[in-house]
């Protein structure tokens, strides 16, 4: 079988071929590596699909290379709207700071006693390895690169519904601004996402929770500015 | 009595990484992304900081800081290709404490964890035993008390597979709504890697190298032995706290208090540090050491020598070692020693350098290897996960001591 690999230093798709065997693209990138071309980077770790390093683009979709089966034609590109520091490996320090500007992380802890019943409400949100397969497959980014994105607003999500948050509403305040309301409810995280985890989803939740905070939704009031209920339709 | 440790399904280290980090972001901590610890800096046994290559530019940084603490994890990545832990666990953090003269512990215990996935080296953890798991072997027999500690587990199946039996993982008894429940990361493993589905087949398992039980020396403060302000923390570190052989759960109950516990000593001894700046000695000779693999001719390709010294120290000096053994083993990577001035990097790009940084790991795992079959030569008992086959009791007269090694250091 043959692959195709977008090098970084020619901009240019580079066939590689591999024997015709079942294996990760993990391990064939490592094989290729090792036998082909040691110039060939790209960013790994654990290999069963919990470190979140490896995530990379297949044919145009997202996977982690450590879960995904190689197969013959397959092209293999860096993740979408990440700086690319070099073939397959890209800066995730930006898109990491999109966890800062939510502040997704717990405000101001209270005592509270959680039933396994709890821990299973927010199980799924916390399995997320931040691989950035979501960030990367989420198209609001085309146009507006301040999106606060799926995985930084489920982390959001996971604290404020956690009962030992007591501050759930600083949460809600920071999701606001190129938060839940720019979201355009595609799903394209959800089908992206290696874990499981369904920010769009979440990203609802978020919605209803800025609703009984009073927030309402502004591309809604915007529309209904400019609508003329006389106009002759 | 509770089955099992505090857990969170089968992701309790994740879940305990992703809170600490969101911590971090809360509290403003800088990360310094993709630089590599080359070398700490010391004058006259204290330490100054520590020298990185920062991968974004390939400079040499150096860091000057009144207390640093390492925490650079294991060394079962040495075990290349037989082991659960990820591609970079190759005791960088223990070769550069020896570079600098401090002292390192007790690198003959290597736990063998008995229940890797037989393709790929990933871990089925302990509680699919824990939860009521068998182990069986080909013919359909239950040789073993499955919850006996690990390092009696794992020989057991290693005498299975001596004997030339396949051995097997059976969960299927536990039903798929528990098992999802418990362990839907590790269901979705074996689906991926070994193309079964654990509610209705066996899983096909091996034991592989998984934890280090020795590091870096440290004293109860967690302070390297020979090197002041400096402190070790976690599976890099020897706290002692796991023995011979450790239980599994213990590792993150480690890091968790005894992290803390370093943090507050480093905090404490900046204190009283003295000011003096570190000069850029160390920095210099980082320098021209990373240009010289550079400038080194490539004829020969690490990456096989990484797999082969993998394959030996897992046949050689793995769950069941022998005097003999062990002694081949160590012609073998004195060889392979001599034969590095021959390995050198094919990538010769300055930014981003992933075979730099691989050659480096290699060259970390071939310091440390020797040491580790010196260490299990010279304990002629059986103790914990080090299992001697002409040694097999425990010998308290002898060997109730730790083996420490520490180099002079070269000024
Ligand atoms: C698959 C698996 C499952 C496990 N499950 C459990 C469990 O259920 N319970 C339990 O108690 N324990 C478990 N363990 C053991 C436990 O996870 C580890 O012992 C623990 O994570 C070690 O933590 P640490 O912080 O000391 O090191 P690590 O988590 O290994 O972190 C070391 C860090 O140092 C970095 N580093 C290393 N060298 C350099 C360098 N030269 N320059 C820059 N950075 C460097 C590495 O990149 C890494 O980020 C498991 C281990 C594995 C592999
Ligand atoms: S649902 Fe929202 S966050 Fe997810 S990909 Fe679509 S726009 Fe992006
Ligand atoms: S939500 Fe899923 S896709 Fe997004 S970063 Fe987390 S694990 Fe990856
Ligand atoms: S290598 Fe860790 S998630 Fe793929």
């Amino acid at each position: 079988m043959t692959i195709t690999i977008l090098r970084s230093h020619n901009k240019q798709e580079e066939a590689y071929p591999l024997e015709d065997k079942e294996r990760t693209l993990l391990k064939a990138l490592t094989d290729i590596k090792a036998t082909q071309d040691a110039s060939l980077t790209f960013s790994a770790g654990c290999r069963a699909s919990v470190c979140g390093t490896c995530a990379v683009r297949v044919n145009g979709k997202e996977q982690l290379a450590c879960a995904y089966k190689v197969q013959d034609q397959d092209v293999i590109e860096p993740l979408q709207y990440h700086e690319v520091l070099r073939d397959l490996k890209v800066n995730k320090s930006l898109t990491k700071k999109t966890l800062q500007r939510s502040t997704a992380w717990l405000q101001t802890f209270q005592e509270a006693s959680l039933t396994p019943k709890d821990e299973k409400f927010s199980e799924k949100q916390s399995d997320c390895i931040l691989c950035d397969a979501c960030y990367s497959a989420c198209p609001v980014y085309a146009v507006n690169p301040d999106f606060l994105g799926p995985f930084a607003l489920t982390r959001a999500y996971r604290y404020s519904s956690d009962k030992r948050e007591a501050d759930t509403k600083t949460l809600v305040d920071n999701v606001q601004s190129n938060g839940v309301w720019d979201c355009i409810l595609c799903a394209e995280c959800t089908l992206a996402c290696p874990k499981g985890i369904d920010p769009k989803t979440d990203i609802l939740m978020l919605r209803s929770l800025s609703i009984e905070q009073g927030y309402t939704d502004p591309t809604f009031v915007q529309q209904s500015f400019g609508f003329d209920p006389n106009a002759g339709f | 009595m509770p089955k099992r440790a505090c857990y969170a399904q089968d992701y309790t280290g994740l879940k305990i990484l992703h809170t600490l980090y969101d911590s971090c972001l809360k509290a403003e901590i800088d990360f310094l992304d993709d630089h590599y610890l080359l070398n700490l800096i010391v004058d006259e046994g204290c330490i100054k900081g520590a020298i990185f290559l920062d991968s974004h530019t390939g400079e040499i940084i150096q860091i000057n800081a009144k207390a640093v603490v390492l925490a650079t994890g294991g060394y079962g990545g040495i075990y290349h290709g037989y082991t659960t832990n990820s591609y970079g666990s190759t005791g960088d953090g223990i070769a550069v404490v020896l570079r600098a003269g401090g002292a390192v512990s007790d690198l003959e215990f290597v736990q063998f964890h008995p229940t890797a996935l037989k393709r790929s080296s990933i871990l089925m953890s302990e509680s699919a035993r824990g939860e009521g798991g068998y182990l069986v072997n080909s013919e359909g027999e239950r040789f073993i008390d499955e919850l006996k500690p690990r390092d009696e587990v794992a020989r057991a199946i290693f005498r299975q597979e001596q004997e030339g039996k396949e051995v097997f993982l059976d969960v299927r008894h536990l039903g798929e709504e528990k098992l999802m429940h418990l362990l839907p990361q590790e269901v979705a493993l074996c689906k991926l890697h070994e193309h079964i589905d654990p509610a209705k087949a066996l899983i096909p398992i091996k034991p592989v190298a998984h934890y280090s039980m020795g590091g870096i020396e440290v004293n109860s403060s967690l302070e390297v032995q020979g090197i002041q302000g400096c402190f070790a923390v976690g599976e890099c570190a020897n706290a002692k706290v796991h023995g011979a052989n450790r239980l599994g759960g213990n590792s993150l109950l480690e890091i968790t208090s005894l992290g803390r516990f370093a943090g507050d000593h480093a905090h404490q001894y900046t204190r009283s540090a003295s000011n003096k700046e570190a000069n850029s000695t160390q920095r210099d000779k980082d320098q021209k050491a990373i240009e010289a693999i550079y400038a080194q001719a490539c004829t020969l390709n690490f990456y096989e020598k990484q797999q082969a010294l993998g394959k030996l120290m897992y046949e050689k000096v793995g769950i069941q070692r022998e005097n003999t053994q062990l002694l081949q083993a160590m012609e073998e990577v004195r060889a392979m020693q001599e034969m590095k001035e021959q390995m050198g990097i094919a990538d010769k790009s300055p930014i981003h350098n992933q075979n730099l940084i691989e050659y480096l790991e290699f060259s970390s795992a071939l310091l440390l290897a020797p040491m580790i079959i010196s260490s299990a030569l010279a304990r002629n008992e059986s103790r914990g996960a080090h299992y001697k086959i002409g040694f097999e009791k425990q010998d308290d007269k002898h060997f109730a001591k730790h083996h420490i090694i520490q180099w002079k250091r070269e000024i």
